[in-house]
């Protein structure tokens, strides 16, 4: 027996112990060391005032900056408590009593309490701001009343019952009441260190950021962003794939199949976002089109026989090459909640839809497609020249109808024109264009299911309701504007969806991937479909220095 | 006539014979779209492959060289004739025609022509066939691409006007419209070919660009600008080199036409 030898042994475990425990902590270390994430901001920030936020850049720039007293979970659609431990909605849907956490500071050390709440949602209300988020608050006249009630608890209650009210306080970052930098005073995890007009932007990480993880690290990991500000999406995917950018937010379905057949791992496809695309006819009954083109594109079988002709797989396949899914309708299956699951993508059936334009008297005459008065079936769509999927679809729905005898002239115009023809003008006879809904709720689709609203596109703001379909939908949307049980919404709602499916105003083509890119360089980052896709967890990402100096 | 003369003569009758034979060498078409094969590489079926929608790009590269062969150069001679007229003529003319002409010319360069053709697109009606389209792009491209040419033109004849022979000529008598045609203009043409053969690529690119404000070809028909636009984007060329076929095509037959010409012509 060599008794000399035992601790040898020992001593080399627990060197290498050592060792490893140092190997891991320095990796800990080099994951979580701060650091710099670089993306870009697609145009210049409108404003830095968190209220008056109406841009995709100005949004980006508030969700990373403003504290809000709710978060909507992007992964899980859930509401979760941020600046409000809890919070507790009246019965009558009229007012919201928050519970706030206490020992909060401002990005500048002021405390935060009640009174920022108050004073943030006083100035949200004012009609002279003209704020867009405050819009979504504006259920009927009359002023919003704050009661604060202590300095960690304030009731808000408003004239008329908000339906899913606790959900809006998502968008409203809490500004400073007393602090004289004002919105430069911030609650969110970074805050707006250095601005270059056209340039870039750096936001440096708040000290005073209350959030903490689980082992009691204060938050946010990364020590600083910066975000360049860049138009050019070829320039974008070339930095990026050269290492200078970490993540892109939204790419298109030709990026992303270039970068994931090179990068497979960069590349993340999240499934069908909320974004839609779609077509409708021109309905208004004032609108400069032959009578018997009105006719046509007022009868519900035509509108449904189109629908029917459009191959919606071919769509969704060719041109976002299978990044995207044939749309249901008004919701995306993506919307958990609020998508009503009886409802299916309509098949590809151009039988079905020459037996339809048959009921309403259409025939086929040499190939062509003729109504009761012989009239040959030809119309125009109007899209958006910039945006070649939808130049794309619009060609391959040329090509559909022109399998049942339609004739189709594709006219692609700059977006003023098209938006001054189909809202102001009415001088078109069909559109495709797109939604892009960053709003679960369907209180945000107010201003287009309601019959009076603006964004009502086949026939907006009439002054009573043309069709009894429409009258329905105007009541269902009220009805579910105005009742706090989320099941009785619901059931308005999905009636709504079910209406939209039989009438056809809209003819819904296909829901779009989220797609975006994000280096392996970034840890923790669970790119979603609910904006900002990337950066919605900005706080908790990582960046390995190591994977990022070998890319 | 040289090797190099020769060889263009060569391949601008090739393209005018094949864009001619695009029924019979393309016979599925334009606007046919082959579902099953979207953004393919070349095979037999498509010799260029097809475009993003399963379109033959072989088949809409030649009925694009019809149409743009045959409308750009229209345009460019439109141009190229107004340029003349209102060029040559102040130019012929001097003094205050002159100085009105330039102002003239310098007012139309300047306005923004972007914004007006959008007030144009605006003003045309939706429902045009894809033909009616092409002829109006470039008859608006003819109708407003005169005026840097203009300017080009009166320069030239303004210095015509005090040369010894038409000097000589006036002094024999000759004088107005007869001196212009008979001693000015011919004078001109290697200016005015010049214009014209510059006109014709710009004009071609023009279309593609105007397809942004919606004012280009309209679709399915091609163009040669309609397929430069499918270059948008395109990252690396060595992944699909034969979508770089219309640009290659254009600069082919550029280049054709002007070795076709005299250098006399040319060089202005």
């Amino acid at each position: 027996m060599n008794m000399s030898k035992p601790g040898r042994p020992a001593f080399s475990q627990f060197l290498f112990c050592v060792a490893f425990l140092s190997l891991a902590l320095s990796a800990v270390a080099s994951a979580q060391s701060g650091g710099e994430l670089r993306f870009c901001l697609r145009s210049e920030p409108k404003t830095f005032d968190p209220l008056l936020v109406d841009d995709d850049s100005s949004l980006s720039i508030r969700y990373l900056t403003g504290g809000v007293l709710v978060r909507l979970n992007r992964h899980t659609q859930e509401l979760e408590p941020d600046l409000a431990e809890s919070w507790k909605l009246s019965k009558d849907g009229k007012q919201i009593t928050f519970k706030l956490r206490t020992g909060v500071t401002f990005s500048d050390g002021s405390p935060f309490s009640a009174e920022d709440v108050a004073f943030t949602m006083q100035r949200l209300m004012d009609p002279a701001l003209h704020s867009s988020t405050g819009d979504a608050f504006r259920s009927s006249s009359g002023a919003v009343t704050t009661k604060i009630i202590a300095l960690d608890q304030i009731a808000i209650t408003f004239p008329a019952p908000i339906a899913g009210l606790d959900r809006l306080f998502d968008q409203v970052a809490i500004m400073s009441a007393h602090s004289p930098k004002k919105e430069a005073a911030v609650l969110g995890p970074f805050m707006v260190a250095e601005y270059k007009a056209g340039s870039s932007l750096l936001l440096r990480r708040n000290p005073s950021y209350w959030k903490k993880d689980s082992q009691g690290r204060r938050l946010p990991y990364l020590d600083s962003i910066r975000l360049d500000i860049q138009s050019n999406r070829d320039v974008e995917m070339l930095r990026f794939k050269r290492g200078e950018l970490d993540l892109i937010n939204v790419i298109d379905s030709d990026y992303f199949d270039r970068l994931a057949a090179s990068s497979p791992g960069l590349a993340h496809d999240a499934g069908a976002s909320l974004d839609s695309d779609f077509m409708w006819f021109n309905l208004v009954a004032s609108a400069p089109i032959p009578d018997y083109k009105r006719a046509w594109f007022r009868s519900t079988n035509f509108r449904r026989a189109i629908s029917e002709a459009i191959n919606r797989n071919d769509l969704a396949r060719i041109v976002f090459n299978g990044h995207a899914q044939p749309a249901v309708g008004p919701v995306s299956p993506a919307n958990k909640f609020w998508f009503d699951s009886n409802l299916k993508a309509e098949t590809y059936r151009p039988d079905a839809a020459l037996n339809l334009l048959q009921a309403d008297g259409f025939h086929l005459q040499n190939g062509a497609l003729l109504d009761k008065a012989g009239n040959a079936v030809e119309f125009s769509i109007v899209t958006n020249a910039s945006s070649k999927p939808r130049e794309r679809m619009a060609v391959m729905v040329q090509e559909d109808l022109g399998k049942l005898g339609i004739k189709v002239n594709v006219v692609t115009l700059d977006f003023p024109s098209l938006i001054e023809r189909i809202s102001q003008k009415f001088n078109y006879e069909a559109a495709m264009l797109g939604f892009r809904n960053v709003d679960l709720d369907p209180n945000g689709q107010m201003n287009i299911w309601l019959s009076s609203a603006e964004n009502h596109a086949w026939n907006p703001q009439q002054k009573a309701p043309e069709t009894a379909w429409e009258a329905e939908m105007d009541r269902l949307m009220r009805a579910q504007a105005s009742a706090a049980d989320p099941k009785k919404r619901k059931e308005s709602f999905d009636r709504v969806q079910e209406i939209v499916a039989e009438q056809v105003p809209f003819i819904y083509l296909v829901n779009q991937n989220a797609l975006s890119a994000v280096s392996s360089a970034v840890q923790g980052a669970d790119p979603g479909i609910l904006s900002p896709q990337t950066f919605w967890n900005a706080d908790r990402i990582t960046l390995n220095q190591t994977k990022r100096a070998s890319r | 006539m040289n090797r190099a003369r020769k060889l263009a003569c060569v391949v601008v009758l090739v393209v005018c014979a094949m864009s001619l034979a695009a029924n019979w060498l393309a016979p599925a078409g334009y606007a046919k779209q082959f579902r099953e094969a979207p953004d393919a590489p070349p095979s037999h079926q498509h010799l260029l492959g097809t475009d993003e929608v399963g379109r033959d790009r072989f088949a809409r590269v030649l009925y694009g060289t019809r149409i743009s062969l045959l409308l750009a150069p229209a345009a460019a001679l439109v141009s190229t004739v107004l340029a003349a007229l209102v060029g040559g003529l102040a130019g012929y003319l001097g003094g205050f025609w002159l100085r009105l002409a330039r102002g003239f010319t310098d007012l139309f360069l300047s306005l923004p022509w972007l914004f007006l053709l959008i007030t144009v697109r605006a003003l045309l009606p939706l429902n045009v066939s894809p033909l009616t389209s092409v002829l109006i792009t470039f008859l608006i491209l003819g109708l407003l691409g005169w005026a840097a040419s203009a300017r080009v033109l009166s320069t030239s004849a303004d210095a015509l006007r005090n040369s010894d022979f038409i000097l000589q000529a006036r002094a024999s008598g000759l004088h107005g419209p007869r001196l212009f045609l008979i001693h000015v203009l011919p004078n001109l043409k290697p200016v005015l070919y010049a214009q014209f053969w510059i006109s014709i690529p710009v004009f071609i690119l023009s279309e593609a660009n105007l397809g942004i404000l919606g004012l280009g070809v309209a679709e399915p028909m091609p163009s040669w600008g309609s397929l430069l636009r499918e270059l948008e984007g395109l990252i690396s060329f060595r992944e699909e080199p034969w979508r770089l076929v219309p640009l290659l095509l254009l600069i082919v037959v550029m280049t054709s036409f002007q070795l076709l010409l005299s250098n006399e012509e040319v060089t202005a």
